[in-house]
């Protein structure tokens, strides 16, 4: 066994090539697999993609780093179940590219938070998360309330993350642009086809209070609101698994 | 290959190489290193075999141990309700004055609830639930919707202003926004509202202000917060003429809650609190308003 190493060792190219070709066996002993095997992602017929509006305020979490400090996966443990809900399924993140399941927890797990806070407490809170939560280390964000949502470039948005598997229509790449609007004016033309495209339980309304115009704060609290809700898998899992509530 | 060469003093060979007169011993591996790795691998099969392991194709060996982390987890929510249960199914049973009257079970309320206040609740209301502004004071007098155990637990259970299809409903219009009062009768009606709270006045409103005032509360909000201005629990209108203000009670805040309405939201917490813990929590906030300061 030694001799053949000696030998190995005396050339750079092949012991470079043997190096990778051990370490990567890790990985794809844990990783392969997991394309194959049927268990990995769950079913969860009738999950919801993400509106345009959601979509924006996902991609400002992703900006402002929110991921760094919050995460989005609820594990398989006591604690973690008791006082966030259902443990997170792999299904809830189907549409999430790339996921933020995130590896560290500075601020709470925000995979439930949809509809856990009002609207007001969250542009409160963003604005200034010390006016509603005294000893809170967060940033503040007041200019997501003062900056204007880019909508422009959303139907772009939706027609890469359908390459990448979300069943976006044609309808809905389309009118991205109106679909942003309307969900954050509720009065206005635009907001009846946010329902048509994305079903009658979407929220429609100012999610900054003012629907006056679409801002940052409007698309990143529609996106909160809706975290844990696209599906009910989570919950009906549960069921399947002794009843727990 | 170099010819190996032997150390004199210690008996080992060399690499064969020489770096400007140093050789390197090439000294085998020692026994305790070669036993760790032999365990590590014997411990690794047997690993294989009790618990999840090799993938193959559509599924994977499940392991002699059956081990799974959803079970698990289940498993220890039921215990962990098991352990509660002695004192919960009473919590469950019993009304609401029978649990105020025992104090052992009250102890039970106040820990849980502290748990589940802080986790739901604190966030609006406060880590010691006396509210902020557009958030409510949970430790005062003051009760928007009634502060029976009864009228809270509906509250907890439907929400203000949510999605819940027996949710409590509340909106102050605004009034001033939407042009439904002009600007002079909004400014009577403040000084008016503010002097309800406060006999003396301020000072600066006349009399006849004060009366053209009533006359247009009289008109346009009585409806609500009633004639004496004593507020009405089933509409959420609050009494105008305590010293407890959800937004302010000082002119510019009654002048805006005025002019643009308030509405105000609380989340419905049916499907995210079991019944059970709703009814800690009731127990829990009333008793935060009993305690002494």
């Amino acid at each position: 066994m030694f001799k053949s190493h000696y030998k190995l060792e005396r050339y750079s190219i092949g012991l470079a090539i043997a190096i990778i070709v051990v370490a990567s066996i890790g990985g794809i002993v844990e990783i392969a697999p997991l394309f194959t095997i049927h268990q990995t992602v769950e079913e969860a017929p009738g999950m919801r993609v993400y509106t345009p509006l959601e979509l924006a305020g996902r991609n400002i979490y992703i900006r402002e780093g929110c991921y760094a400090c919050h995460s989005q996966m609820i594990r398989t443990l006591r604690d973690e179940v008791e006082r966030y809900g259902p443990y997170s399924l792999a299904v809830e993140s189907q549409y999430d590219h790339p996921m933020l399941w995130g590896s560290k927890r500075t601020g709470p797990d925000l995979a439930r938070v949809g509809g856990k806070y009002s609207d007001q407490w969250q542009v409160t809170h963003l604005n200034n998360p010390r006016d509603v939560v005294p000893e809170s280390v967060m940033p503040a964000y007041p200019f997501l309330k003062e900056t204007e949502l880019r909508i422009d470039d959303l139907p772009e948005h939706l027609a890469t993350l359908r390459k990448l598997g979300v069943p976006y229509t044609d309808d809905m790449v389309a009118n991205a642009v109106s679909d942003a609007y309307g969900q954050a004016v509720p009065d206005s033309p635009q907001a009846k086809g946010v329902k048509e495209r994305y079903g009658e339980a979407t929220d429609v309304r100012a999610f900054d209070g003012d629907p006056g115009m679409v801002t940052e704060m409007d698309a990143l609290v529609a996106y909160l609101q809706i975290l844990g809700r696209l599906t009910d898998a989570a919950h009906k899992q549960e069921a399947v698994t002794g009843g727990i509530k | 290959m170099g010819v190996i060469e032997r150390d004199p003093y210690t008996g080992h060979g060399t690499t064969g190489h020489e770096w400007n007169g140093i050789k390197e011993l090439n000294t085998t591996v020692p026994w305790p290193i070669w036993a760790f790795l032999i365990c590590s691998v014997a411990f690794a099969v047997l690993w294989w075999i009790l618990m999840p392991a090799w993938p193959l194709g559509t599924t994977y060996t499940k392991g002699l141990l059956g081990n799974d982390v959803r079970k698990d987890v289940a498993a220890h929510l039921r215990a962990a309700a098991e352990e509660r249960s002695v004192w919960m199914r009473r919590i469950e049973k019993e009304d609401f004055a029978a649990i105020q009257a025992d104090p052992a079970l009250m102890k039970n309320v106040r820990e849980a609830g502290h748990a589940l206040f802080g986790d739901n609740c604190a966030a609006c209301h406060g880590i010691g639930a006396t509210g902020g502004p557009g958030f409510p004071n949970l430790t005062d007098r003051a009760w928007l919707w009634g502060g029976t155990p009864d009228a809270v637990f509906q509250t907890i259970r439907v929400g203000v202003n949510s999605e819940h299809p027996d949710s409590r409903s509340s909106q102050m219009p605004a009034w001033g926004r939407d042009k439904m009062l002009k600007d002079s009768a909004i400014n009577d009606v403040v000084a008016y509202v503010y002097s309800l709270s406060h006999p003396g006045g301020d000072g600066k409103s006349s009399a006849a202000q004060l009366a053209a005032g009533q006359k247009v509360f009289a008109d346009n909000c009585a409806a609500c917060h009633g004639a004496d201005a004593k507020g009405k629990t089933e509409v959420g209108a609050p009494n105008l003429t305590d010293s407890f203000w959800l937004y302010g009670g000082g002119e510019a805040s009654i002048y805006n809650t005025v002019y643009n309405g308030r509405q105000g939201h609380m989340p419905t917490w049916e499907s995210r609190i079991s019944k059970t813990d709703r009814k800690i929590l009731t127990l829990y906030v009333l008793d935060l308003g009993r305690a002494p300061p």
